[in-house]
């Protein structure tokens, strides 16, 4: 297995479905000449040629609503956003056409589409920058939602949402593209709707995602120094979500910790709450915490910046509250 | 509908009470949580209160009865309500906590608010332990919560063989994995005991527990043992007394705690003190999950732990954290003895010599080898019964010792 970047891991799951697949395309601001705004598409329109990276304007808008007419017609396109925040000008296209268009068809018209990019914050990109738009996706039906938290991850969960026929919203980390991971070299796919455990323990279950998946493993490091053996389940998928896996877990721990980037109100965690409060309820043995961004717009302050983001050890606090220590 | 009153667990302990005088009488206007009677439980005089607003409508036992848990002691409700057909029959066992609000009664003129369940009735319990509760067959309502507010958590149910749940039967030392002990806060009783039992005797108040324990089959065995295994199956006396004395306190783990001020910690592992004379004092090498290990194992560590001791080289995790503690002087031929508690363990077991003593068996006086032992108890922590409990089994052991292979 090779040792790639995020990024790469992701340039390759692009490359290898645009050689697989002629109908792929990538469309985007600065895809093209560029190589990327964060270097994902490296190579790609030398490679491909300019029919099939394509430079947009800057108009999200514009050029999300071509790519969904492209899918109606039968391309498979990979609509690439600067950010998710840019995203907000293209969400009539992708909640109202997208989402929508195989269910008001009748199954006549297909959307096999990708949106694409980083979402949550980086450092320091202040309010209207540093926001974590998962939860807001997979609010409405027809929409799958992914965000993967590892590069080999990211490669077969890319390759898998390029290969399905409904529209699928991939949510990358601007702070994970460096991260590091072995990627398995063959066609390696990772089926959307199926979590990870990415570490297995007995004593409580912190569920987790993308950016938060990084900060759960050191906290379960931190507790297993005090004698806690903590199971860190990665959703990978947020929509669909792999209650199975989640059950299971809080079946075995009885405890759980939900964790993620985004704010609390109405947050993908509440939605796992939900799920476990409903069909686990005689498994629990103590409320399920959850530890999310402060609910205010992101500061642009570097401390409080960080006092506003989840880490390690409010992952840490809340997992020993539900253990009652 | 009228709600029930039922004589409710005003004590932990608490089986059943005696009503010593009613408060309200017949035909009188109650509102949640007035006093409705006087309750003397087994600790003190105690008041039920309503736990529903309405009117007495009826005292279905008289002041002076003795009413198990549960069971009915009167009715609130509306003014000429019907009470239905089971008024004087003994209420079946639902939990004091289960008795209903009055749902509004649809005649009722007045627009006083309907009277709500309290709280304060109500045992908190998280689902998983009131579900293992329903499993185990533990009353919920005679558990000490350990979780937030008093809730009622999974490691309290556990544990609950501390509060009065069905002893584990047989002799096998527990295998479940789980939490190498639970805290329980200090309940009521237990703290009032420990109060005046302080200024009594202070700072331990302990007290002793002596029983006889024939020997003669532990004999047999030992030399069964070394007939069969030659000097490779030797096991000595101590052996297996820790043996013994490991599966007991597994059985008995209100005996196998420490003392922490404010709350005892119950240990769930059992790890023995070995009291070693060394030349300037003496030292408690600690044989550890003592109830999990054979005669042999047991017979290996503590003479390799013996040796250390007396060369000094004994490592600080090799004698402490022991839950329990054992003092043997019978190779100097002390017959009896009373040890001193190593704090904050609860207890510790002197043993005496083993000699040959006349004994009467069968009708006829013979000699039987016989070994006293005598348990200190910090009573803070251990009361008579619950020591004389362990005591019991330790000497049912060691009389019948194959159960100790």
């Amino acid at each position: 297995m090779a040792t790639l970047t995020y990024r790469d891991a992701l340039n390759q799951a692009l490359r290898e479905e645009m050689l697989r697949d002629d109908r792929v395309f990538l469309m985007g601001e600065e895809v093209a000449q560029y190589d990327g705004a964060y270097k994902v598409s490296r190579g790609l329109l030398k490679e491909f040629g300019p029919r099939r990276v394509v430079d947009t304007p800057i108009a999200e808008l514009g050029f999300t609503g071509i790519g969904v007419g492209a899918a109606m017609v039968g391309l498979r396109p990979i609509i690439e956003m600067m950010t998710w925040n840019f995203a907000l000008l293209a969400i009539d296209q992708i909640v109202n056409s997208a989402a929508k268009m195989r269910y008001m068809s009748g199954g006549q018209i297909g959307m096999p589409i990708v949106f694409r990019g980083p979402g949550g914050a980086a450092l320091q990109l202040a309010a209207q920058h540093s926001q974590a738009f998962e939860s807001w996706y997979a609010h409405i039906p027809g929409l799958k939602v992914v965000a993967p938290a590892t590069p080999a991850d990211a490669k077969g969960l890319l390759k898998a949402s390029i290969r399905d026929d409904n529209p699928v919203v991939f949510i990358e980390g601007e702070m994970l593209y460096n991260l590091k991971g072995e990627v398995p070299e063959d066609d390696h796919v990772v089926p959307i709707g199926v979590a990870d455990i990415k570490r297995a323990g007995k004593d409580v279950t912190i569920i987790c995602h993308s950016k938060t998946v990084g900060p759960a493993l050191k906290a379960a490091e931190a507790l297993a120094a005090e004698g806690i053996d903590a199971e860190v389940i990665d959703l990978r998928s947020i929509r669909p979500l792999d209650t199975e896996t989640i059950l299971n877990s809080v079946g075995k721990t009885n405890r759980c910790v939900v964790a993620e980037e985004g704010w609390a109100f109405a947050g993908v965690g509440a939605q796992v709450v939900d799920t476990i409060q409903r069909e686990a309820f005689d498994s629990l043995d103590a409320p399920i915490l959850r530890v999310t961004g402060a609910d205010v717009p992101m500061p642009y302050n570097k401390h409080l910046e960080r006092a506003a983001k989840v880490d390690a050890s409010k992952i840490q606090d809340a997992a020993k509250k539900v253990l009652y220590l | 509908m009228a709600t029930k009153i039922v004589m409710e667990a005003l004590s932990p302990t608490m089986e059943e009470g005696r009503l010593v005088e009613w408060k309200k009488t017949e035909g009188d206007a109650v509102k949640v949580g007035d006093v409705l009677a006087e309750v003397e439980t087994d600790k003190a005089v105690m008041e039920l209160v309503a736990r529903a607003a309405g009117t007495l409508l009826k005292q279905a036992v008289a002041a002076g009865t003795t009413v198990p848990v549960s069971n009915l002691v009167g009715w609130i409700g509306q003014p000429g309500e019907a009470i239905d057909g089971e008024a004087a029959a003994p209420a079946a066992p639902v939990a004091p906590t289960a008795a209903k609000a009055p749902a509004p009664a649809p005649a009722a003129p007045v627009s006083t608010a309907a009277p709500v369940p309290i709280a304060e009735g109500r045992v908190k319990a998280s689902p998983l332990a009131r579900k293992m509760a329903a499993d185990k067959g533990v009353d919920l309502a005679r558990v000490a919560g350990t979780g937030p507010e008093g809730r009622v958590v999974k490691r309290d149910v556990e544990s609950a063989p501390v509060g009065g749940a069905a002893a584990r039967p047989g002799f096998v030392a527990k295998q479940e994995t789980g939490p190498a002990y639970t805290d329980t806060p200090l309940t009521q009783i237990r703290k009032t005991i420990a109060k005046r039992l302080v200024q009594s005797i202070g700072p331990i108040p302990t007290f002793y527990l002596t029983t006889e324990i024939d020997m003669e089959r532990a004999a047999d065995l030992r030399e069964q043992m070394k007939a069969v295994n030659g000097d490779q199956g030797k096991i000595s006396f101590n052996d297996l007394v820790v043996r013994a004395v490991g599966l007991s306190l597994a059985q008995h783990t209100a005996c196998n705690a420490w003392w922490q001020d404010d709350s005892i910690r119950y240990w769930n592992e059992v790890h023995i003190g070995m009291a070693v004379a060394v030349p300037d004092g003496l030292i408690t090498p600690v044989i550890r999950n003592a109830d999990q290990k054979s005669l042999f194992e047991i017979g290996a560590e503590s003479k390799v732990l013996a040796g250390k001791a007396r060369e000094r080289k004994l490592k600080p995790e090799e004698y402490t954290g022991s839950t329990f503690s054992i003092s043997n002087l019978g190779m100097f031929d002390i017959e009896h003895f009373t040890a001193v508690i190593n704090p904050p363990e609860a207890g510790i077991l002197a043993i005496g010599s083993i000699a040959p003593v006349p004994a009467v068996v069968d009708g006829e006086v013979v000699p039987r080898k016989r070994m006293r032992v005598t348990m200190s108890c910090d009573h803070r922590v251990i009361d008579g019964a619950t020591g004389a409990e362990f005591l019991k089994t330790l000497k049912l052991l060691l009389e019948n010792p194959a159960a100790l292979l």
